[in-house]
């Protein structure tokens, strides 16, 4: 078997890097695309729900689902689009609008407290009542100037999360 | 304090560290009032996901690494397609010819002493037995494998088990060709299972099937059964319980582990300078994977007999199982990972990610009495 670049070629690593907005270097994409190719067992063109979930790690982390709806049935170009937010490169802002994106189920731009309930009950399980998510999440609203009656929007989500220390990166193993 | 639970898992040294795949990360050190940034930031979680999904230990087990190509300048080409001329022209029909002379032989002897004498069973036996090993000499023989045995060769006593890393069914070949081994095998389809359902019926097989989920127990009584008849061949086991690319082990399953009698422990480890003997039986089936064998110059391991193995006092088997591992994995230079075989076939069981949420809830709870 050749080594993956010799499938994509120059034009199309540049392409994607493109529409990363250049947060992977083209060592990286040539990385992600021997990755996503082995990820893609059948050779479709894209990584079904079932073939992420045959990653163990994947499969036991709280949050799959959601992110599954986020990254089922994306092209290579996407799917590199899709981890770009987790790029050491990426800027804060990047990784919040992120965030956001995955509180934000329905793409409406808005965040309500369902949402925000529904994240953390993916997180928790069944080890806090619902009556315990609904107070912790109200408390710590007012306590931030919010109520329940709320909806968040990107700007609250910057406002917030800026001072955290937002640490999120992952490194592609380039060979 | 808030790092109750990390500091419990730290401790965890000398067992399966699962629990070092759930991670830490989730866990912080923080101040403990608990703030709406804590709650919406929910990247150590969402890194851990795109961590696994970039890169992750358990698909590692099973990657086949392609060769580096050696044949790319002008000088080794023209040697490289004279290479490829003689092994598919002339070493590929030599082996057919060979293989099938082989095979003639085998079943001109083992049918008629199968059916035909009874009543001597013993004398029967020991000459199906000599016949199976022959055969699998022919084997070996066909892919040119070059085998080096380090260590005594076991010995037919009750009361013991062997057992080894998989890499490929052609593990079961190798060792066979030395010492006619029962065996127990997932039942396969085609010709591989005929084979399986006439021959190795002879030697003592035990089957099992993946899917089923009480088969479990059905093996482990056989299992037992097995290995306390004296006159049984020795058992060999593959605890791992799937094929695994030789340059790692995934966790031994407890079942060989639990029959309080001797484990011995088989190293086997293939070099790749001429073939990958790893069979991805997701990618190829059996026949083409032998064919692969067949073409190429030679099949080259190492196979170390390691000392017997008994469970010490307050030792678990799961426990058992992880030190012989351990063994195996040191001689033959190969890497543990802390995951179950069967996840190449299954989702992994829910009670991980319980796990994980638990933390989380248990932390959040925690710091919501800190006010």
């Amino acid at each position: 078997m050749g080594n993956a670049s010799a499938m994509l070629t120059q034009y199309d690593i540049e392409e994607v890097q493109d529409h990363c907005n250049y947060l992977f270097s083209q060592q990286e994409i040539v990385a992600l695309y021997s990755r996503f190719c082995q990820l893609d067992r059948t050779a479709k063109g894209f990584i079904s729900s079932d073939e992420f979930l045959s990653i163990p790690e994947f499969s036991l982390n709280p949050l799959s689902q959601r992110l599954l709806k986020m990254v089922d049935g994306l092209n290579f170009k996407d799917f590199v689009a899709f981890l770009s937010a987790f790029s050491p490169q990426a800027t804060t802002q990047q990784k919040i609008e992120f965030i956001f994106k995955v509180y934000d189920a329905d793409g409406k731009g808005r965040v309500t407290f369902k949402d925000l309930l529904e994240v953390l009950r993916d997180l928790t399980g069944s080890f806090m009542s619902e009556e315990q998510r609904e107070k912790v999440l109200g408390q710590v609203l007012e306590e931030a100037g919010y109520s329940r009656e709320s909806t968040l929007y990107f700007e609250d989500f910057m406002k917030i999360l800026s001072k955290a220390g937002l640490k999120m990166e992952v490194e592609v193993p380039v060979d | 304090m808030g790092g109750l639970d990390s500091s419990s898992m730290e401790t965890d040294l000398d067992r399966p560290n699962i629990e070092e795949y759930l991670t830490t990360e989730t866990i912080r050190e923080v101040p403990k009032k608990l703030h709406l940034s804590d709650l919406l930031d929910i990247s150590p979680t969402l890194t851990e996901a795109a961590g696994a999904i970039v890169d992750d230990s358990f698909t590692r087990c099973f990657k086949s690494n392609s060769p580096e190509p050696w044949n790319w300048n002008i000088y080794l080409f023209p040697l490289w397609c004279l290479g490829v001329v003689v092994r598919y022209g002339i070493l590929f029909p030599a082996r057919v010819g060979v293989l099938a002379l082989g095979w003639i032989v085998f079943f001109a002897a083992f049918l008629p002493v199968h059916f035909l004498i009874r009543g001597h069973d013993k004398w029967r036996r020991k000459i199906e037995r000599k016949l199976v090993e022959m055969m699998c000499s022919v084997f070996v023989a066909s892919w040119t494998g070059v085998i080096k045995y380090h260590g005594p060769r076991p010995s037919r006593r009750p009361q013991q088990v062997f057992v080894a890393n998989h890499t490929s069914m052609i593990d079961f070949i190798i060792l066979e060709q030395m010492t006619a081994f029962a065996v127990i095998m997932q039942k396969h389809p085609g010709w591989v299972g005929f084979i399986q359902k006439t021959i190795l019926e002879s030697v003592g097989c035990i089957w099992f099937n993946r899917t089923e989920s009480k088969d479990r127990e059905v093996v482990a009584t056989k299992i037992r059964e097995h290995t306390q008849g004296v006159d049984n061949n020795p058992l060999l086991i593959f605890p791992e319980g799937t094929c695994v690319n030789n340059h790692y082990t995934v966790m031994f399953k407890k079942g060989a582990f639990e029959l309080g009698c001797a484990v011995c422990p088989v190293a086997i480890k293939y070099n790749k300078i001429f073939v990958d003997a790893f069979w991805n039986s997701k990618k190829q089936s059996f026949t083409t994977h032998l064919a692969q064998l067949m073409t190429s110059w030679a099949v080259v391991c190492d196979v170390w007999y390691l000392e017997p193995q008994y469970i010490r006092p307050g030792e678990i088997p799961i426990e058992f199982a992880e030190r012989v591992r351990d063994m195996i994995s040191v001689r033959a230079g190969l890497k543990k990972v802390p995951w179950d075989g069967y996840l190449k076939y299954f989702r992994p069981s829910p009670k991980l990610t319980e796990r994980k949420q638990q933390i989380f809830a248990e932390s959040v709870l925690k710091r919501l009495e800190e006010k």
